[in-house]
């Protein structure tokens, strides 16, 4: 269900979205997305140019955070504003495990709102993507 | 102290407008947008259903913000990070991307045209791990050409060394 401004609270959780991009969900997001650059798809390109493999798209990645918390709030809200950093590379075939946390919840200017610290987690823990986001509930 | 990579030309070219470039909303591509993330939620696929939701048409899914009109008589757009304009003191070969942003104004549905202008919001120079590091921050306003209203804007980190 998706969660409401009632019984969100600071310091909870938001369910986890956990991914895993086979090759061909790479291909359908460089059409999905026009970044048709070869080193998410072609394997030859990516290892010339030093990386041991290809790699997840970034905007893949931050698409996915939007999504974990696009879930989280169903219709019960929109996001206002909401970005991350690439720290880490990902590869496809692994998981990377979307999470939350609620950091704030308060009103401002007549508009409910909560911040929430999203992340995206490899398969060894490591925070490849951190980010955030602002969401406005109903 | 490595000669500074910010020259007073690229300096100048803060806050210097691109020309507008149009992107396209549309339902195809939203959806194909939406199946590529993996949504599951109606309002990314079905009309009616972004319609109950109160929504005009398919609406964007988070991180779409529509897609560049292509032109084959025009070369593909530059880099934004690296541009074509004044470059730094010495070449910077490689580049990283940082980091993204956006922040909404407005609902964006299938059937909207965007007029996307670009800028350089911010320099910086920063000796780090992989060496002397140019820091871009560029932001890209979108407006609604039918009513001319600010609907998002996107922020970008670029980082050549």
């Amino acid at each position: 269900m998706a969660a409401t401004w009632d019984e969100v609270q600071e310091g909870q959780s938001i369910p986890e979205l956990r991914k895993n991009c086979s090759t061909q969900q790479l291909v359908i997001w460089a059409a999905g997305s026009g970044d048709f650059y070869q080193i998410h798809y072609d394997p030859g390109f990516a290892t010339k140019t030093g990386l041991k493999d290809i790699i997840v798209h970034g905007a893949l990645k931050n698409a996915f955070l939007g999504q974990a918390v696009h879930d989280w709030i169903g219709g019960n809200g929109k996001i206002k504003k909401y970005g991350c950093s690439y720290r880490g590379m990902d590869y496809p075939n692994e998981d990377i495990v979307c999470k939350g946390v609620i950091k704030r919840k308060y009103e401002e200017n007549g508009e409910k709102l909560v911040d929430v610290e999203v992340w995206t987690e490899n398969p060894e823990g490591k925070q490849t993507t951190p980010g955030y986001a602002t969401v406005v509930f109903k | 102290m490595a000669e500074p990579l910010i020259t007073p030309e690229l300096q100048a070219t803060i806050g210097q407008k691109s020309k507008p470039r149009l992107h396209e909303v549309d339902k195809l591509q939203i959806r194909l947008f939406a199946r590529s993330v993996g949504h599951t939620d109606p309002i990314y696929y079905d009309e009616e259903a972004a319609k109950a939701a109160g929504y005009r048409s398919l609406v964007c899914p988070p991180g779409y913000l529509g897609t560049p009109v292509f032109n084959p008589k025009q070369a593909e757009p530059a880099m934004p990070m690296q541009g074509t304009g004044p470059q730094p003191s010495r070449p910077l070969n490689r580049i990283l991307n940082g980091g993204t942003e956006i922040e909404y104004f407005d609902d964006i549905c299938a059937g909207d045209v965007l007029e996307a202008v670009g800028y350089t919001s911010d320099l910086q120079e920063r000796e780090g791990s992989i060496g002397q590091m140019l820091i871009t921050t560029s932001k890209t306003e979108y407006t609604r050409k039918s009513d001319g209203k600010l609907v998002a804007v996107a922020t970008g980190t670029g980082i050549r060394y």
